[in-house]
């Protein structure tokens, strides 16, 4: 699940729930289509609400940062709570300086 | 080494069973008394295996996925995840970080996450035949006959 805010140039994507390869397609469809359509200079993605995920979320981070990219804004993931910080860690994300 | 516990499952690969089958194989350990990060380890390894039957595996069909959970006397869980699809050609490959056959947006992590989630991951393949992926992982808090 996630909800989307507007405002200052910034698009907040926060995410709830678990995150796998069943729920990234309409997470994913909705984020992408606000990307286009507000054009925002960054995107923030808030895993504050997320209690579970697998490399799908991983592949769900690294295709925000292209598809923000494409409309010449910055991605940012903040948030992460502990439970995640090793799959996290793991992707090497870290190396794109998105995280805050 | 004794087997202690075990259990089968079968379910057909669809993707809003990834939650259910990471959901039972956790249950099924919680009678080990497994710390939050060690469930969510096992958590996370099976979404992984599952998913991959899901896309890899069967991916113009519906085909069953196969778990099956052992619990040794020495606290060590061995969960294998089968399925009857197209198989791998190059395992070795196969399980490289990054490497993917996937179009879609995937990162090709899954056997990296497999792998320093649980302690031990062995892949078994026949092209045409199916896979076979079997994880361990030992929990050393505490002991099953304590209980
Ligand atoms: N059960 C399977 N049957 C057939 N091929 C598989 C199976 N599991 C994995 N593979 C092959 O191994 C590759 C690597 O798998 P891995 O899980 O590491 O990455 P991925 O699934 O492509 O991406 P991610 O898991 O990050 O979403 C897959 O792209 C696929 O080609
Ligand atoms: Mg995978």
């Amino acid at each position: 699940m996630v909800e989307t805010k507007f405002s200052d140039d910034v698009l907040t994507a926060k995410l709830y729930g678990e995150i796998d390869h069943h729920k990234a397609p309409s997470i994913r469809q909705k984020i992408d289509g606000q990307t286009e359509s507000l054009r925002p200079k960054e995107l923030h993605l808030d895993f504050s609400g997320v209690s579970f995920m697998d490399s799908s979320g991983i592949g769900l981070i690294m295709g925000r940062y292209r598809q923000v990219s494409l409309v010449g804004g910055k991605l940012k993931v903040i948030n992460v709570p502990k439970n995640l910080q090793k799959i996290i860690s793991l992707s090497g994300i870290d190396s794109l300086g998105v995280l805050k | 080494m004794k087997i202690v516990n075990e259990m089968n499952l079968n379910f057909e690969s669809r993707s809003y069973n990834e939650s259910f089958a990471r959901s039972a194989v956790s249950a099924f350990v919680l009678c080990l008394d497994p710390t939050i990060a060690e469930l969510s380890d096992i958590k996370t390894a099976v979404s992984e295996a599952v998913t991959n039957c899901i896309v890899h595996a069967y991916p113009d069909t519906i085909g069953t996925i196969y778990i099956n959970v052992r619990i040794t006397d020495q606290n060590r869980i061995i969960i294998k995840i089968r399925d009857k699809g197209v198989g791998i050609e190059n395992i070795k490959q196969a399980m490289e970080p990054l490497y993917t056959t996937s179009s879609d947006e995937r990162a090709g992590l899954g056997f990296a996450v497999m792998q320093s989630f649980t302690d031990k991951v062995k892949v078994r393949s026949k092209v045409g035949a199916g896979t076979t992926v079997t994880m361990e992982k030992i929990l050393y808090r505490t002991s099953y006959d304590k209980r």
